[in-house]
């Protein structure tokens, strides 16, 4: 009994310490909270309206795909700023893969994924084994693949595709229950979700009490789980009123928990921190330096190709300007995210909430019908707010 | 003799933290005044608020220098009236040249445009006054650490320099390189130049200081004037520390078991100048238990050689053989090192040893993470009790394993690359200047650490500039000089005047390689 409430006082005093030191993570969540309100108000409830919503997906989605591939890449220490260009290039490579040569959809997704591969391992070596600063390196690729992208299509949009292709961004997972509206696949996958976030989050406490680490106040945990879990299950019965789950949708959301597990939880994750921490210790610790940072270019190059097949998919055409500028975007997700630019911090879930707030802005900002010179005002000012909180607090403590 | 600088009693606090606490710090006119303390008692942030880092109103008590209340609103303020510090992390810019740095923010220019023609002039007399024979063009990438410490204080000079604060100057200096600067301190004085020496090395004060602040946990604990009292170096450290140290080097039996690791023919090429060879024809061995120390003047390439054969780290064109408990090891990468046997404990432990921004957690597994993973997914529960054991073990003096390795103090961090390495499961541990920038009573406590692995059978190899060190401490002494090993000493017969006249010595055999260094 007296331990317990030993411990009950020592959460007490320590909440506002706790929140100060994790300030960062609830601050975006709610800043990201904050703009839907905003925008859910002054667009007078479009914002959330189910189709909106589902746009909201499908606009992004090729966005927080790459933004994966770019956390990994700026933990390590480096950049990648070719990503736009070479998924405009790998959908260029798809459109002409099926439309001029009549390749078979199943093989031609394949490939295309295989050539973002080799075009990421291309910038690895270079950054990896040669040790040439990666902005250079993509600096140079970005021009190579806009280029090769235009001289692929001829200059000219090439499209429509099959169906089956088209699927990839437009289609929806199927009603199981055979309602369809309100979808109950969306309605069954939410309600997993939030079974899923709760029963982890309570192991997760379980284990951290277990072993002393670092407790989250149970108040926190309690307003924290009904923030996330509501917005989540909010966000699916809106979906399951217009057509359920998109595919890219489930696509992202299994890629985000994938990289998530793996940044946070295997020994390769932790070791892309320790290189961009401190390339050297990591070195002299028996990290394999050269070929993480070689395998963090491969694994954006194939990012960025399904980000292209993902992105040609939904425009249903190729065109030469497809990706022009997007790696702006994806940098500007990570670092709203909380990443370091010196490489060794940042999450996974905070590259997609910081790919969300990029989102959310763009698509409230266009419904109100702001001009798209205001609107790349707003997310430069959006960013450097993001990154001076950061410095801010870290100056501070 | 008046007193050129009176602190009374200073009072710094930081949210939550008294820094100091009525400090009083007198520096007489033309004196070397030495300030001793254990890391974090306060020494830096005394010179912070005498130099104007901390400026005035941020502190409590009064500083009269030069006979007048002195209120320094920031460095330029403190510079200004002749009060110069150097700071133990050199501030030069390396691709620029001595003259360049010496002048830097105070150029000689007319009109704006830098007069190079005074600036090299200038530079040569000052260069001169230290008893620096570079060209004042040399980049200062190209010096040492022993040549650079002696441009920053020809800077100072440069400023018309009263008092000159200098804060652990000889950290990063070899035997050789100390003696002289410590000899430049005396001629400064006798130039009239009032002189404060933050110094964890004994027995320099000793030798230069005329008076002692000893600071201990914030506050003056006594202040030694030299020429009415005897200072000895146990008084020091029992006020630095608040208890007696009979013994600095912590008694050990000589354990020598079966031969863990030999090197042999071990040669190794510059990595940028291919015709240099750095080290030649190396050998030597360690056996189980048994506490090796390679004494040597710094650029002796005892870093070099223990790099060069951990993973190949360093040097091109490597050959030679290194043999783990006789039989031939692959040591071609740090991973394939590690799995032979080895661990190497860097000289620099914030740049080349800790992730300064990551837990301590996530530093002491790093070099062996399968340790407390299954399949590659990391158990962090296992995580956690394996670095709190280590907390534990080593003494680490901290709240949690969840804080950051840069909040530590240098010997805190010590331990925590210690125990990364431990972690590894090695048999020979290379220690590169384990003691290196970490206070008396830390010190110790690696000392133990070492003592304990000798007696789980550990082969300790260690590389150290303090000689006292290595003669406490190991049971046979390698002497390194210019890239060969030139002798070998066992605890019985290793003196510092051996080790010095072994070096000596063999640089008059070989004239010629000596003077083309």
């Amino acid at each position: 009994m007296e331990l317990a409430d030993n411990n009950n006082d020592g959460a007490g005093k320590s909440l506002g310490a706790y929140l100060a030191g994790h300030l960062r993570d609830y601050g975006l969540l709610v800043a990201l909270i904050a703009i839907m309100l905003f925008f859910q108000v002054v667009t007078g409830g479009t914002l959330l309206k189910p189709v909106n919503i589902t746009n909201l997906f499908l606009q992004n989605s090729y966005i927080i795909i790459m933004a994966l591939g770019m956390l990994i890449v700026i933990v390590a220490g480096h950049i990648d700023l070719s990503v736009g260009s070479v998924m405009g290039f790998v959908g260029a490579l798809a459109a002409v893969m099926m439309v001029n040569w009549g390749w078979p959809v199943w093989l031609t997704i394949p490939a295309c994924l295989v050539a973002g591969i080799v075009i990421g391992a291309w910038h690895g070596y270079w950054v990896a084994y040669w040790k040439i600063p990666a902005f250079i390196v993509t600096l140079a690729g970005m021009l190579v693949f806009r280029g090769l992208s235009l001289w692929l299509l001829e200059g000219q949009s090439v499209g429509p595709f099959e169906r089956s292709f088209q699927s990839l961004s437009t289609g929806f997972i199927p009603d199981i229950l055979g309602i369809n509206r309100p979808n109950g696949t969306a309605l069954i996958a939410g309600a997993l979700a939030v079974i899923l976030i709760v029963w982890m989050g309570l192991n997760q406490r379980a284990r951290n009490r277990k072993y002393g680490m670092d407790d989250e106040p149970t108040m926190f945990f309690v307003v924290r789980n009904v923030v996330v879990c509501g917005a989540l299950f909010y966000v699916m019965y809106k979906l399951s009123g217009f057509r359920g789950l998109p595919n890219v949708l489930v696509s992202m959301v299994v890629l985000t928990v994938v990289y998530a597990f793996i940044t946070e939880n295997t020994t390769l994750g932790r070791r892309i921190y320790a290189l961009g921490g401190n390339e050297k210790a990591a070195k002299l610790s028996g990290i394999k330096t050269e070929k993480l940072t070689f395998l963090a270019f491969v694994n954006m190059g194939m990012l960025a190709a399904l980000a292209g097949l993902i992105f040609a998919a939904r425009l249903n055409t190729a065109t030469p300007k497809a990706g022009f500028a997007v790696e702006l975007d994806v940098i500007a997700a990570v670092f709203i995210g909380g990443a370091s630019m010196s490489g060794g911090s940042g999450k996974i879930i905070g590259a997609v909430v910081g790919a969300f707030i990029m989102g959310v802005l763009n698509n409230g900002m266009s419904i109100m019908g702001i001009g798209i010179d205001y609107q790349q005002v707003i997310k430069g000012l959006v960013l450097l707010a993001a990154v001076f909180f950061d410095v801010y607090q870290k100056n501070k403590g | 003799m008046t007193s050129l600088l009176e602190m009374r009693s200073i009072t710094k606090e930081f949210p939550g933290v008294k820094a100091l606490d009525n400090v009083n710090l007198t520096v007489t006119e033309g004196e070397i005044h030495a300030i001793c303390g254990e890391n974090g008692a306060g020494k830096s942030t005394l010179m912070k608020v005498l130099s104007g880092v901390y400026p005035a109103g941020t502190y409590d008590g009064e500083i009269h220098y030069d006979g007048k209340l002195a209120q320094f609103a920031d460095i330029n303020d403190s510079e200004e009236v002749g009060v110069i510090i150097i700071h133990q992390e050199l501030a030069l810019v390396p691709l620029l040249s001595i003259a360049e740095n010496i002048f830097l923010g105070n150029e000689r220019a007319k009109n704006g445009v830098m007069d190079w023609r005074e600036t090299f002039r200038l530079t040569e007399d000052l260069l001169k006054k230290v008893g620096l024979s570079e060209n004042p063009g040399t980049l200062i990438d190209s010096l040492g650490v022993g040549k650079q410490q002696l441009v920053e204080i020809a800077k100072a000079l440069s400023k018309d320099v009263k008092l000159l604060i200098l804060d652990e100057p000889t950290a990063a200096l070899s035997e050789h390189d100390s003696q002289a600067l410590l000899d430049l301190m005396l001629e400064l004085k006798a130039q009239g130049v009032t002189q404060i020496i933050i110094s964890h090395k004994l027995n320099e004060v000793r030798r230069v200081a005329d008076s002692v602040t000893v600071i201990r946990d914030g506050s003056t604990v006594s202040s030694m004037d030299a020429h009415k009292e005897e200072i000895t170096e146990d008084r020091i450290v029992r006020d630095m520390v608040g208890r007696d140290m009979s013994d600095r080097y912590p008694p050990r039996p000589h354990r020598a078991g079966e031969m863990l690791m030999e090197v042999e023919d071990w040669n190794v090429w510059h990595p940028e100048h291919a015709d240099r060879q750095v080290i030649k024809n190396a050998a030597f061995n360690v056996r189980a238990g048994e506490v090796v120390g390679i004494a040597g003047l710094m650029g002796a390439g005892r870093t070099e050689l223990v790099m060069s054969i951990f993973g190949k780290s360093y040097g091109k064109n490597i050959s030679g053989t290194v043999k783990m408990h006789g039989k031939t090891a692959d040591v071609s990468t740090v991973g394939k090192s590690i799995d032979a046997g080895l661990a190497y404990v860097t000289e620099d432990r914030k740049s080349l040893g800790l992730i300064l921004e990551e837990t301590i957690q996530k530093n002491v597994t790093l070099a062996n993470l399968p340790g407390v993973s299954k399949s590659g997914v990391i158990n962090e529960g296992e995580e956690t009790r394996v670095s709190e054991e280590y907390r534990q073990a080593m003494n680490i003096r901290t709240p949690s394993v969840f804080q950051k390795v840069m909040n530590l103090s240098g010997g805190n961090q010590q331990k925590v690359v210690l125990s990364k390495w431990l972690f590894s499961g090695p048999e020979v541990l290379i220690l590169d200047e384990p003691t290196r920038g970490i206070d008396v009573g830390a010190k110790f406590e690696i000392y133990n650490i070492i003592n304990d692995l000798s007696e789980q059978g550990k082969g300790v190899v260690m590389i150290s500039s303090e000689m006292p060190e290595l003669l406490g401490m190991c049971d046979r002494v390698y002497v390194m000089n210019e890239g060969a090993l030139v002798g070998e000493l066992t605890a019985a017969e290793a003196s510092q005047e051996k080790i010095m006249s072994m070096i000596v010595t063999d640089v008059v055999d070989e004239p010629v390689s000596g003077a083309a260094e």
